[in-house]
């Protein structure tokens, strides 16, 4: 039978108004909703792709029979976690309940962008066996909206440091920065091959492990009230002495090097020091990725004219999204994943934690080398509670701030690259007044 | 006669609303037809490209759920002006483009001219020379970051064994461009190749046979006969591979991150708008920026497909 044109063309009009109503009806159906496997509801967990992640993730099946509560579990590198929360959250998404984020990078830009639910009520009733009072760190999740998110990760920086190296040379581990140069400047010397210092060189990257420097000499990114303090002699002198590490006894890129590339030369054998935070503990040691895991001590940051001032921080928290549908189940998995014994229970596996009872337990540090232990402890008694500027904008912020090693790396004026990132940064300051 | 009738009766007798959307459509017939390819377009690309529009004369910053106020023109002015970023980044995406097309172009057409004639192992070389091509760029990315590795790898290596000093590569703010078109024309040349090989087939045989017994040389074949008939489809590689430089994304993002590198030295108007939207949450000047950008592209286009018309005339 052939078709009439008529009835061809009503055919068509059909198909495309299916496809019309196909469209709108698409963006409707994913919305959860209490009642789906369980009968405790659904929840949408975003997560970053972290050792925590993988402690915690064997355990969420649990948290599911325990609750009835249907967990959806969301994976994500570093990278792409940050762009899809600016996508999602953008857009007003209710499919990420639970997240969790970098405090420090961006509890202030999400929070002021009204992204994240303040928890203080929630955490005031969070019950004396929860005890939010034993979490450390707390200044560095909250801002102007309140608490916003629940420290799960801690970091410190500390000094990395071949031992067979500084035997080698007769040295001991340096104490402060002007013993770091110096036995860099010995074993770069003693050895070919090997390069006296690494740390992170690229722009952006670098902010959070000189920050540590910039501490010890007496200065910090600006006063906390609205005022850039990158021209002061202190910073000066701390973005000298990292500049000229890099520089003199660092290898040969170091601009394009994150932690990824700079903690590849340690493993490798090819560094003396270096400097990043203790959380890459684990990958020095692991035959796997590293040469040097039976050669190599970890030791407190160096200190400086005001002592040794590592940042001592909570690099992931986890928050809930201003616009979920499941808050009472969000807090539920937050209260049960952030109790004392998960916590303990993730520290064992060797991802420090931000419980004080915790740490005071000699259990929940069973996993870490004494030597190691001791370093976190003290460090986080003298730990300063930032790694980066305090800012909305802290990604602008990064690139200003980075600017000058890379001037000086460049070979440009250091005077002048100072000069213009306090310009630079103090007008970032008074825009976000 | 009967029939007709007959048929000619059902089709009255189902005078009703059906009838009636059939005779609408069947008079907006071309309308109907292309009705679902419309929608789509304007809805997954015209409303996009105009949001962004919009959001290019606004102040969107944070979020774009919060509150913005038009401001007129002031992103357009202060890109062109005080943002000490734009005109470097479009510097260089013009560079990039410039360098790497020209290069593949003129490889292209040679590997394609020496491919033309059949020979041994024809197939085998075919392949050999199209594996760039199919590789994922970051994977490719990825290999030539370990190759250029200054401290391990193989670049430096190489130039080892001939005693020359070791080279930064993608590392060395100078030399990271270079090193990028580098990888840009090694992956890409494939393609121009391809295109080329296609329109050589389809070129006739006897214009090039009358030059040779007119006792023109191989050049002045090359370059009176075949190049001229060839210029359609080398216009539609430029075309091509054009637009597609001017995009590039994966390969300067994976080797060189946000904002191309410590001294953006690497920073294209892509890479710009990327850092502008994701880095600094600056919707409204990264919006002014892809503005300017997609201009560009289309200029770019008009001017190959000018060059395209003026050919066909001649």
């Amino acid at each position: 039978m052939r078709m009439t044109r008529p009835v061809l063309t009503a055919i068509a009009t059909a198909t495309a108004g299916a496809l019309l109503v196909g469209c709108g009806g698409g963006s409707g159906g994913g919305d959860g909703g209490a009642g789906a496997d369980g009968d405790g509801g659904q929840l949408f967990v975003t997560l970053a792709n972290h050792p925590w992640t993988n402690v915690v993730q064997d355990k969420i099946a649990d948290f599911e029979s325990e609750t009835g509560i249907d967990v959806e579990v969301t994976v994500l590198g570093e990278d792409q976690l940050s762009d899809q929360y600016n996508v999602k959250l953008n857009a007003g998404a209710t499919d990420v309940d639970v997240m969790m984020m970098r405090p420090l990078q961006e509890a202030k830009l999400f929070s002021s962008n009204g992204w994240l639910l303040p928890l203080d009520d929630l955490l005031a009733d969070g019950g004396d066996d929860w005890n939010w009072d034993d979490f450390q760190m707390q200044t560095s999740v909250t801002t102007e909206e309140g608490v916003v998110a629940v420290p799960i990760v801690t970091e410190q920086e500390v000094l990395y440091y071949r031992t067979d190296l500084l035997d080698a040379a007769g040295l001991e581990v340096p104490g402060t920065l002007e013993e770091l140069q110096q036995a860099a400047a010995t074993i770069q010397q003693q050895n070919e091959g090997v390069y006296g210092f690494v740390a992170r060189g690229q722009r952006a990257a670098l902010v959070t492990q000189f920050s540590s420097y910039l501490y010890a000499q007496g200065g910090d990114w600006d006063d906390g009230e609205g005022t850039a303090t990158i021209d002061t002699p202190e910073a000066r002198a701390a973005y000298e002495y990292y500049a000229s590490m890099l520089k003199d006894y660092g290898p040969p890129g170091v601009t394009n090097m994150s932690w990824k590339e700079a903690s590849a030369i340690f493993q490798q054998g090819q560094a003396a020091f270096y400097t990043d935070a203790s959380v890459f503990y684990n990958n020095m040691i692991d035959p796997e990725q590293s040469r040097i895991g039976d050669t190599f001590g970890v030791a407190q940051m160096p200190a400086g004219p005001e002592g040794s001032a590592p940042y001592s921080i909570p690099s992931w928290g986890l928050a809930v999204n201003q616009a979920s549908q499941n808050v009472d189940n969000a807090w539920r998995f937050i209260q049960w994943v952030t109790s004392p014994e998960m916590t303990k229970e993730i520290q064992v596996e060797g991802v420090a934690g931000a419980r004080t009872s915790v740490w005071e337990d000699p259990e929940g540090t069973s996993a870490f080398p004494e030597q190691l232990a001791e370093v976190i402890r003290t460090s986080m008694e003298d730990g300063v509670d930032h790694d980066r500027p305090v800012v909305v904008e802290v990604g602008r912020a990064r690139d200003i701030v980075g600017g000058p090693v890379i001037a000086y790396l460049d070979g440009q004026d250091l005077d002048a690259a100072l000069a213009d990132a306090q310009e630079q940064y103090q007008a970032l300051l008074d825009d976000e007044r | 006669m009967a029939d007709t009738t007959v048929r000619q009766g059902s089709r009255a007798g189902g005078a009703g609303p059906l009838a009636g959307l059939s005779a609408w459509a069947n008079r907006n017939v071309k309308w109907v037809f292309t009705a679902p390819a419309l929608v789509f377009t304007v809805v997954m690309i015209s409303l996009p490209v105009v949001y962004t529009v919009v959001l290019s004369f606004t102040d969107a910053r944070g979020s774009i759920q919060r509150d913005f106020s038009f401001v007129g023109i002031d992103n357009y002015v202060e890109m062109l002006s005080t943002f000490d970023r734009f005109w470097p980044a479009v510097w260089r995406t013009v560079l990039f483009t410039g360098v790497a097309v020209t290069v593949q172009l003129v490889l292209g057409l040679a590997i394609a001219l020496l491919l033309r004639k059949p020979f041994k192992g024809q197939g085998f070389v075919r392949v050999v020379i199209l594996l760039p091509l199919v590789a994922t760029p970051v994977a490719v990315a990825m290999m030539w970051l370990l190759i250029f590795e200054p401290t391990i790898g193989f670049a430096n290596e190489f130039l080892g064994w001939f005693n020359l000093p070791a080279q930064g590569w993608i590392s060395d703010p100078d030399q990271a461009l270079p090193t990028l078109i580098f990888v840009d024309i090694w992956q890409w040349t494939p393609m121009v190749t391809l295109i080329l090989l296609a329109g050589l087939s389809t070129l006739p045989e006897e214009p090039e046979e009358a030059a040779r017994v007119d006792g023109a040389n191989a050049w002045q074949r090359l370059v009176h006969i075949t190049i001229p008939m060839l210029l359609p489809a080398i216009v539609a590689a430029v075309l091509i591979r054009s637009i597609d430089a001017l995009k590039t994304f994966d390969l300067l993002y994976a080797t060189k991150g946000r904002g191309g590198g410590s001294l953006n030295e690497a920073e294209t108007l892509n890479i710009l708008a990327y850092s502008l939207s994701f880095e600094y949450n600056d919707y409204g000047m990264a919006s002014a920026v892809l503005v300017v950008f997609f201009v560009i592209i289309v200029a770019a286009c008009l001017a190959l497909w000018q060059i395209q018309k003026a050919g066909r005339r001649t």
